[in-house]
Order: structure tokens, then sequence, then C-alpha cells
């Protein structure tokens, strides 16, 4: 609670700061606007309030980005092809179907790593090496491939997602089922436990703050591959796509807009894993 | 010391030879059309044909890279160490900080593309503002990281805010700036590729991509992504070397036997 | 025994009282801690008076607050109620001009720094400058055994080792006074053997006051010319015990009965003021 001021201070700070830049930036074309129209007895505090409700800003305003979210979400058909809705729920189904396959396939070669001792030494140096790769770069490309074989709409880029959430996953898990203290897993040795209950007993409920820490990086991670893939083939819609319609047509405040969804999308996903971690882990003992 | 870096290097160089042969072996069998997927002689033989291209794509997102990567990981150093002085920034700014990170900042590419040009300013700036949190956060957690001991020993010495800062919380927090260089080569070359998708000059990794996807040349494709790949690799290689000179000490490394 | 005996120049800022003042002077001292399950009186009507010269150890159980009365002398701490001069001087006037040298229950050395480097520490941030410190680094190494073991990293060396060097530290400005907080409980006991033996050499040598906080019977009433045996729940004073013992005595003295009887003493005391209720 005693963070509940200062981050409303800052908030408050940077929504200041975004107004005067917003008014800053915007103001030059405000006054070719002006000149165009052949006006000119315009005041300081007209072309403040212009600049900041200009149709295709430099620098949207904070209320501009905030109304026409508003507008998208609310004030729009949740079927019509201009709704953020529309294109939010497109997004999420992408990053919902790419997270629980990466989530999935990373737990699953984690538990393979930790479980095949040849296989560590071999496949996870790459593991690691592919973190240095920008995986985005191939998102284009196994988009097209997908088309390819006419795996089209949602699922290329749920592919994408999958394949940007799984490394994380992979090596957190692989760090949290290697958690445990020695000591544990000596004592489970004491009692001839099989692989199977060291692994079930042990390793997995040792690996829970590891798996939620992880589950929050994978989620971000498949919005972003969800968002980059729309881009790449954009006529199935999604925010990716309406990020790249904005930027097409010069419309600044749609750029804002979907982007603002796209971020609230992330932080949603996050926020929801981290509020079920934090009771998972309380129950567990792993938080006082 | 190096017969057993030679080991260690022989699993992995082991399997992924292993794996090439079978992609190549497996693709040829099964006569798969090379626009689905090349196999690595082809795309070796791209590679060799196309230096002066790719040669030009990767200066042109280098550029935006380094600049990116270096005002962002500066910025956030230096703010990191101005909003230490003051609590009640600190407890404004990392939450709001770790939040960030949570978001697809990817998605800030258009902007930047519109404010700064199709050049590579504008992958600079996507740049700066991928690799400005983790470095902040990174730093002020890396700042509190010193310990209550050490911190009362230099209050005995009367020590100044000042002394305190750069004998003992800079010191100390180096292994966690390290951290956040290592996470932002990987972040600031996304940033870089990812921008060109939205506009750039008809250069750059990004755009080679985008384009040879759209006339299905895939080996082309995957001729850029090897070099983004090299690329990545050794700009983190080069980073966590500097690491192991610069923070030799920390217990991390002495615990492999040093 | 690496011992040296021309004094080193000091320097004038560096607080210090005349020959047999009163080094350290405690009246009514009370500190009160605000915990989550409610206050806690660490200290209660704490009086004190430790001459020059003296070493004093503070001996009692957990809880009884003899670090918190060593953290407060060092102004580490703040008092709730009572005063404290150490040199004349308010404990944070005392700080400022760098009067004590602190040692802590672990070694605390900056991994990053070499042993040299790191008993040059308090000296760089003093502002001595370059020859000084070298010549001042050589003579603290050599002063506690560790010549030779300066371009050393504290990794590198074994946990006995690594708290010489941080007495040597506590040493390099040439305080006066010198705080000692249970600096060799992490240690087997042939090393601590062996470092009281040094220790006590040390004192007798430079002539430091030492305050000397522990929880071994043996060490205190070996090293000591003054022992205060302290009670918990509030943390008081229970007992203080005065020990004339020869001056050059070897750690063979702890069978001598005039030791045991001190022993005994300080034993029965602790008991009498301890409380078992957990």
């Amino acid at each position: 609670m005693k963070s509940a001021v200062p981050i409303a201070t800052v908030i408050l700070a940077i929504l200041a700061a975004w107004y005067v830049a917003a008014a800053l930036m915007n103001a030059p074309l405000q006054r070719d606007l002006y000149a165009n129209a052949g006006r000119t007895d315009y005041s300081t505090q007209d072309l403040i309030v212009d600049s900041l409700n200009m149709e295709r800003p430099k620098l949207p305003g904070p209320h501009q980005v905030v109304g026409e979210l508003w507008r998208l979400v609310f004030a729009t058909a949740p079927t019509s092809k201009r709704s953020l809705v529309y294109h939010g729920l497109i997004t999420l189904e992408e990053t919902l179907i790419g997270f629980l396959i990466g989530a999935g396939l990373g737990i699953g070669l984690a538990v393979l790593i930790v479980a095949v001792r040849w296989l560590e030494r071999s496949l996870m140096p790459w593991i690691v090496a592919s973190q240095m790769v920008p995986i985005i770069a191939l998102a284009p490309m196994i988009v097209v491939i997908l088309y390819q074989f006419d795996i089209t709409g949602v699922a290329p880029k749920a592919a994408i997602a999958a394949y940007l959430s799984f490394f994380p996953i992979t090596v957190g898990m692989v760090k949290g089922f290697r958690s445990p203290d020695p000591l544990q897993l000596d004592l489970m040795r004491t009692y001839s436990a099989t692989p199977l209950q060291t692994f079930l007993k042990l390793r997995a409920p040792a690996s829970a703050p590891f798996f939620f820490a992880s589950m929050k990086i994978g989620a971000a991670a498949a919005v972003v591959g969800a968002v980059v893939a729309e881009v790449t083939k954009s006529e199935d819609g999604g925010l990716g796509a309406r990020l790249l319609a904005g930027s097409y047509y010069g419309q600044t405040v749609q750029i804002w807009a979907a982007l603002f969804a796209a971020a609230a999308l992330s932080a949603a996903l996050v926020g929801i894993i981290g509020l079920i971690g934090r009771a998972a882990e309380q129950r567990m003992g792993f938080i006082p | 010391m190096n017969a057993r870096r030679l080991a260690d290097l022989m699993p992995p160089l082991a399997f992924g030879l292993a794996w090439l042969a079978l992609w190549e072996a497996g693709l040829r069998l099964l006569h798969v059309p090379v626009i689905i997927l090349p196999p690595p002689s082809v795309i070796a033989m791209r590679f060799t044909t196309s230096i002066p291209t790719l040669a030009a794509d990767f200066w042109q997102t280098i550029k935006g890279v380094l600049v990116g990567y270096a005002i962002g990981c500066v910025s956030g150093l230096l703010v990191a160490v101005l909003v230490d002085r003051s609590q009640f920034l600190e407890r404004g700014l990392l939450p709001l900080g770790n939040l960030v990170s949570a978001l697809p900042i990817v998605g800030i590419a258009p902007i930047m593309v519109m404010w700064f040009g199709f050049d590579w300013q504008s992958k600079a700036a996507v740049g700066v503002l991928m690799t400005f949190f983790p470095m902040l956060v990174n730093t002020v957690v890396g700042l509190w990281s010193a310990g209550a001991m050490e911190r009362d020993l230099m209050k005995t010495y009367g020590a100044s805010y000042r002394q305190t800062l750069f004998a003992l919380r800079l010191p100390a927090a180096l292994p966690f700036v390290f951290n956040a260089l290592k996470i932002n080569t990987t972040l600031a070359m996304i940033g870089a590729i990812v921008a060109e998708f939205f506009g750039t000059p008809i250069v750059g990794m990004g755009f080679r991509i985008s384009t040879e996807v759209g006339h299905l040349g895939i080996d082309m494709v995957w001729a850029t992504v090897v070099v983004a790949a090299v690329t990545g690799s050794l700009f983190y290689a080069l980073v966590a070397g500097v690491e192991r000179r610069v923070t030799f000490w920390h217990a991390s490394y002495r615990a492999r036997g040093a | 025994m690496g011992v040296a005996s021309t004094p080193s120049p000091v320097r004038d800022d560096v607080g210090k009282a005349p020959l047999n003042e009163v080094a350290i002077d405690i009246i009514g001292l009370s500190l009160r801690f605000d915990t989550r399950d409610g206050p806690v009186q660490a200290l209660s009507n704490i009086n004190l008076k430790v001459a020059r010269g003296e070493f004093v150890s503070f001996i009692g159980p957990s809880g009884c607050g003899k670090t918190t009365l060593l953290r407060a002398v060092a102004d580490l701490e703040t008092p709730t109620s009572g005063a404290i001069r150490v040199n004349g001087m308010s404990p944070h006037e005392a700080r400022a001009k760098r009067a004590y040298g602190y040692v802590f229950q672990a070694p605390a050395l900056y991994p990053w720094r070499t042993v040299a480097s790191n008993i040059a520490l308090p000296l760089e941030i003093m502002g001595f400058d370059k020859t000084e410190r070298e010549a001042r680094v050589k003579k603290g190494l050599d002063l506690v055994n560790l010549g030779g073991f300066g371009n050393k990293f504290p990794w590198q060396l074994s946990g006995g080792m690594q708290q010489r060097a941080s007495i040597a530290r506590a040493l390099s400005f040439d305080p006066d006074l010198l705080l000692m907080d249970e600096p060799f409980g992490a240690l087997d006991e042939i090393v601590r053997d062996m470092l009281n033996q040094q220790l006590l050499t040390l004192w007798e040598v430079t002539g430091k006051t030492v305050l000397f906080v522990t929880h071994s019977i043996p060490e205190a009433v070996f090293l000591s010319t003054h022992i205060l045996v302290m009670s918990p729940r509030p943390g008081r004073i229970f007992d203080v015990i005065e020990c004339n013992f020869p001056r050059d005595r070897q750690l063979e003295f702890r069978e001598t009965p005039e030791f045991m009887a001190i022993a005994n003493r300080v034993r029965h005391g602790l008991r009498q003021g301890h409380s078992y209720d957990g």
C-alpha cells in the first residue's frame, strides 16, 4: 500500500509530460493546418487545444487515445471489423492456444532434459543459444510455410506464439526442477524413491515459483508472437493487423489504441497468472 | 582447461551436426519442395552467392541495433542511479518498470517509424525503448543488493553517499547490470528487425526477410536468419566475455571450481 | 610474531581522548524496538564507564542486547532514552570523526577487492594519500600475520584468515577504540584459540580500548579486563566482573584456578540471569 502514492505520483507526472510533449510536437502541424485554412487570428490557447485534438497528430493526447479505445471497444459492435473487441479476441485466441501449446512443450522438454542426462549436455546449449537468435525473424517464414500447407487463420499465429513462449518456459522449468537442495534429493534416495516419485513429490512442488515466473514470461512472449505474426499476414485480423493498418493509412490514434489494447491484453494475462501464482505459493508456504 | 572446454563443446556440436545431416537427408528423401523448407546445402549455396546483399542488410540493421542498445543501456543505468537517491521515486518507478517489461513494446515500432522516418534511426529508437526498462529494473535491484553488514561498515567509516555508491553499491550491482546487458542484446536485435517490418529503405535484415517471404524465396530468408543468429550469438558472447573479466569475483564463477 | 614497535603518525581529525580519561560513558541508556509482535525492550537503563585501554567483554544469551549495545555505541542504532559519550563526543560525532573500528561477525570483505585493497578501503574513504595507505596496509598485514597475502582475493583465504584481514582493516586508520561483535564465532576451536592469543597480544602492544561481544565464557575470561554479564528481557547488566590477570598470559592460563574461579562466576551469573521460556 505504501507504494500507492509514489506510483500514482509517477503516473500523474508521466501523463503531464505526455500532454506537454503532445502539444509541443503537434503544434507545428497545427500551425500548417491553420495556414492552409487561411486562419491567422488564433491565440496560444487555441493552438494548444487544437494541437491536442488533431485528427492525424504526431503524438495523440492521452484523452484522444482513451477516447478512441472507448469508441472502438464499447461504442462499436463487437462483430464489426473496426471493433477492438473483435480483433482483441482474435489475438487472444491465438495467444491462448499458442501459450498452452508452448507451455506444454516447454514443461515436457524440461522434464525430458532433467530425466535424461545426455540430452541435457547436447540439447541445453542449443536451447540457450537459441535465446540469442531473434526468433521473431522466423515469424514471417513460418506463417508463409504453413500457408503453403493450407494452414491459415488462427493456427499459424498460434504456432508463432507457441514458438516464442516455449523457450523461456523450458529454461525456467529446468531451473525449477533442479532447484531442490542436494540434501533433499539425498533424502529421497535414502527412501529408495523411484525417479517418478522423486519427481512428483519433490521436484514438481519445488518448481512452483519457477513455474509461475516462467508462465508470466511465456504469456507475454506469446502475445508478442501473436501480434508480430499478425503483422506478417494481416488479412485475418487481430491487434497486430490493426497496428499495420493504422501505420499504412497514417491513422496515428488508431495505432495507439491498438497498441494500448495489446498492452492491456498482455498485462491482464500476466496479472491473472500473477494472482493465481501468489495464491498458490502462499498455500504452499513459499510466501509467508 | 582447454581440453575440458573442448570436451564440453562435443555433445552439442555432435547433436547439431546430426540434426543438420538428418534435415538434409530427410528433405531430399521426401522430395520436399524447396519453397517450403530448403535443405542446408541449398541454404549454404544461397549464402555464398548473396554475400553483398547480406552484408548490406547486416550493416543497415546493425546500426539501429548498436545505437539503440548503447543509448538504452546507458540511460537505464543513469536513471537508476538518479532514482536511487529517492525511495519515493523508486517505489513509484519500479512497479511500472516491471509492468512495462510484460508489455509488447515491440508494437511501438510503427509509431517510431512515423516519428523518426524509415531509416535506421527509428530502429534505434525501438531498441532504446526495449532495452531501457530491463536495465533500469536490474540496476535498481543491483544497487540494493549490497549486504546490510557491508553497508554498516561504510557507515562506521563515516562515508558519504557518493563514497558508498562508488566503493560498494555500484560494484555490487555489476552482476545485475550485466544480466540486463545480456538480455538487452537479444531485445535490441528483435526491436530493430521487427521495426523493419513496418518500414525501411530497401535494405536491412527485417526488410529482406519480409520481402523474400513475399517472393517465396525461402532459401534467402534462411540465409538472412543465419546471419541474424550468428550476429546475435556473437553480440551475446562478447558481452558475456566482458562480464567474465569484470565480475570475476562473483560467486557464480567461483562455483565452477576456481 | 610480526609486531610494530614504533607508533605511526596519527591524523589529528581522528577523534581521540586524552590519556586516563573515560573512553566510553553510558548513562541510563534504554532502547526499544517496535516490532510486528509488539515493542521489545532491547536495553533497559544501562550505566557503564569504560576507561581508556580496558578490554571489556559483553556476554549473555541471545536477546540480552549485547549486540544492540555495541551498535548503539557505534551510532548504528538510536537510543530511545539516555546518553552515550564516546571520547567525550556523541556517537554520531564519534562516527563522523572515525573514532572507532568495527569488526562484524562475518569478515564482510568486498570480494572485488584484494585483501590489501580491502584493508585500504577505510583509508581511501578517509582521504589518506597513496604512500601513507601503502605503508599502513603493509603494517596491518604484518600485524595479523597475513604478510604476503595482500594480493589474494578474500574468497581465496580461509575463514580465519579473512577475519584477521577484517581486523587489520579495522585497525588500519589507527582508531583508539575497537568494537568487535562476536568476531570469532564462525570459526573452529583451534583457529579461535589462535586468534584469541593473537588478539590479546595485539591489544597489549597497541593499548586500544576494546568492546568485545561474545557467546563464549572462556573467550571472555581469557581476553578481558572487565566482563559484563547481561541478561535478557529487558536487556540489562546483571554483573560486572573485574579481572586482574597477568599480562603476557598464554592459552595455558585457562587451566589455572584463578581463571576457573572467574569463569564459574560468569557461568553462575549467566544461569541466574537466563530464562528458559523461549
